[in-house]
């Protein structure tokens, strides 16, 4: 039988197509005007033509920051994702523990971001907060507002405590998924605790693995908030980002041309960063 | 009803800019209509693209290429137009 085409279906988009327009579009476009001029205020703009781009492209502020926040998502990736496979695998799989071990790990996703930033900006404080308070009596120099490196371990230990529960979930849904008749097999075959791990357990995890990086990484990449209110982008400028370079030029500097070119240049970075995991995701899907 | 758009800042070049975005996906648009299936292949990437993708590819690489010159040439960007639709050019017929 054959289909029944019927292109008024495409009017039923239309509202979303409108919503899109007025949420992305049309700043995007607001954005790329912006990119090309120069303001002093009072909605009066001056052609400045590609200096913006220019001068982001030979800024070492602008490449700083990209090298930084690089650096922040492989570190983070590096960590999370084997530490959630291993959390995941030591999850128990029945009783009355699953309940718990989800809610548990649930938790940490549920704050929001602010308040997780506040939550590590006093919890690291080593005059008033536990974990400052106490790295410091045990004779261990930490303060996280002077000290770049102690700066970055606060802010990676930080994000580690609040999404590694989402690599943990993933994996879990993975791990569960996989028929007992691979266990039963591989118990029959006396495969080690590693070759069971190895042969049946990563391969079946691999989708959900997949999705666990692509999400982390672009979380990582575009992290503004936590750092934000943890170290200010301090001390100096050694956890500013891009995200917070961006605002900072923006709003702080009330820059809208180079923070609009810089803007696009983030964006196109992303853009292509998605297609690339999105192309790897889809061809995965394919091949199987 | 009076739609004042000077919030947006436009100029011509950016105007022009984006009708000719907006003119290519009505292009490709016609050619869905007169072609339906958006002709998947696999090429050069050793995967399945449509024309859709092989549009999308070729903006986005046009943008890197545009922003590689500016940053390592120069201000005029004329070659790297030429550059870019010699990319599109090879993209949909390679890729």
């Amino acid at each position: 039988m054959d289909k029944t085409w019927n292109n008024k279906a495409w009017f039923l988009v239309l509202p979303v197509l409108v919503l899109v327009a007025f949420s992305a579009v049309i700043p995007l476009m607001t954005v790329v005007n912006y990119s090309v001029q120069d303001t002093f205020g009072n909605n009066v703009f001056f052609w400045a033509g590609t200096e913006w781009f220019e001068e982001l492209l030979h800024s070492d502020r602008f490449w700083e920051a990209m090298v930084r926040n690089l650096i922040f998502s492989f570190i983070i990736l590096a960590i999370e994702v084997p530490l959630g496979i291993f959390i995941a695998l030591n999850m128990p799989k029945k009783g009355w523990g699953v309940p718990v071990c989800l809610v548990l790990m649930a938790l940490p996703l549920l704050i929001p971001w602010n308040v997780v930033g506040t939550i590590w900006q006093v919890f690291g404080r080593n005059d008033i907060g536990l974990l400052g308070y106490y790295i410091n009596a045990l004779g261990i120099d930490y303060n996280y507002v002077q000290d770049p490196f102690d700066a970055w371990v606060t802010v990676i230990i930080m994000d580690v405590w609040h999404w590694t529960s989402l690599v943990v979930l993933l994996c879990y849904a993975g791990l569960v998924s996989i028929p007992d008749a691979f266990y039963q097999a591989a118990k029959i075959d006396g495969a080690s605790r590693w070759a069971v791990f190895r042969y049946i357990q990563l391969p079946k995890m691999q989708r959900v693995l997949l999705i666990a990086v692509l999400l982390r990484f672009m979380d990582s990449f575009m992290i503004y908030t936590e750092p934000f209110v943890v170290t200010g982008g301090g001390p100096g400028n050694s956890t500013t980002f891009l995200s917070i370079d961006l605002v900072k030029t923006a709003l702080g500097q009330f820059d809208l041309g180079p923070a609009a070119a810089m803007s696009l240049v983030y964006f196109l970075i992303i853009l292509l960063l998605s297609w690339v995991f999105y192309t790897v995701m889809t061809n995965y899907d394919a091949e199987r | 009803m009076n739609l004042d758009f000077s919030w947006m800042a436009w100029t011509w070049p950016t105007a022009a800019f984006f009708i000719v975005i907006a003119l290519m996906l009505c292009g490709m648009g016609v050619w869905e209509y007169v072609s339906p299936g958006g002709n998947p292949r696999i090429g050069v990437l050793r995967f399945e693209t449509t024309r859709g993708d092989r549009l999308f590819l070729s903006l986005l690489g046009s943008a890197f290429i545009h922003l590689a010159w500016l940053g390592l040439i120069g201000p005029n960007l004329w070659w790297a137009l030429a550059l870019s639709v010699v990319y599109a050019i090879g993209v949909f017929r390679y890729v």
